[in-house]
């Protein structure tokens, strides 16, 4: 019952947040819309028992990357033309809401095949385990380092005055 | 009692609001943030199949964190790239970046 009625809450909060992102024309209300929708997908998150991405979700999406969309926000100094819209509006709508149409049909249509066992209540150990051990996902993740150093040098490289 | 399938539908609404701002909107940023809008949407999809389907192996939260990794490499070249045109065309607007448009 209690998951019930946070489920109901956290999912308005974010499709009305999410909803606030393309309704809003002041850029900065866009970045702060986009915040509290992060933090209800944290939410979400611990609703499916994954602690560790929720907490993950916190720490990268709303301490690191909504900072840096608002530094860019402040460095390019455009709120005064604030968030417009091109002419692709009807098609887009058009498009957004058959797509969206098309998925409820098809999931509700899907006999999904689930476990029936119960979530593991402490998944950072797991995870460490998915991540790190044999058989795991170590190379992938020895991949994604180099990855994020290349992001690095290649934002300083490109942002940075001639 | 809330199942798979309402995680589903919520991700599905999420991803269709981010894919109606990335393709209507004109400033460069805001197109970032409604892609941003998708891969989260991406990512409870990952959570509720790993929570639902394989509870014990865990394997959507790894991607999960992996789309993570991602997005926010994205957002960092993404935004470097926008303050970049900035600086040069002294505008973030998509309609006015045309140089290689026809």
């Amino acid at each position: 019952m209690g998951t019930t009625i946070a489920f109901y809450i956290l999912a308005a909060v974010a499709v009305f947040a999410a909803l606030g992102v393309i309704v809003q024309k002041n850029i900065f209300r866009v970045a702060l819309s986009l915040i509290v929708c992060l933090i209800a997908v944290a939410g979400i998150f611990v609703l499916l028992s994954a602690d560790f991405l929720a907490a993950a979700q916190i720490l990268v999406y709303v301490g690191a990357i909504s900072v840096v969309i608002i530094l860019a926000i402040m460095l390019t100094r455009q709120f005064a033309h604030g968030s417009q819209p091109n002419r692709l509006g009807l098609p887009a709508l058009f498009v957004s809401v058959v797509l969206f149409a098309l998925l409820v049909f098809a999931i509700l249509g899907t006999n999904w095949k689930q476990s029936i066992e119960q979530p593991i209540a402490d998944t950072t150990p797991a995870l460490a385990k998915q991540l790190l051990g044999s058989s795991g996902f170590i190379l992938p993740l020895e991949i994604s380092a180099v990855l994020i150093l290349a992001v690095v040098v290649g934002a300083i490289v490109i942002a940075r005055e001639k | 009692m809330i199942g798979l399938q309402h995680f589903l539908i919520l991700a599905a609404a999420l991803f269709c609001i981010g894919l109606y701002g990335a393709l209507t909107k004109r400033n460069a940023i805001v197109i970032l943030i409604s892609i941003e809008l998708m891969l989260n949407a991406v990512n409870i999809l990952m959570v509720a199949f790993s929570r639902y389907v394989t509870p014990v192996a865990l394997t959507g939260q790894v991607f999960a964190i992996f789309i993570m990794v991602v997005a926010a490499a994205e957002v960092a070249v993404g935004l470097a790239i926008i303050i970049s045109i900035y600086r040069s065309r002294d505008t973030i607007d998509t309609n006015k970046i045309d140089l290689m448009k026809w």
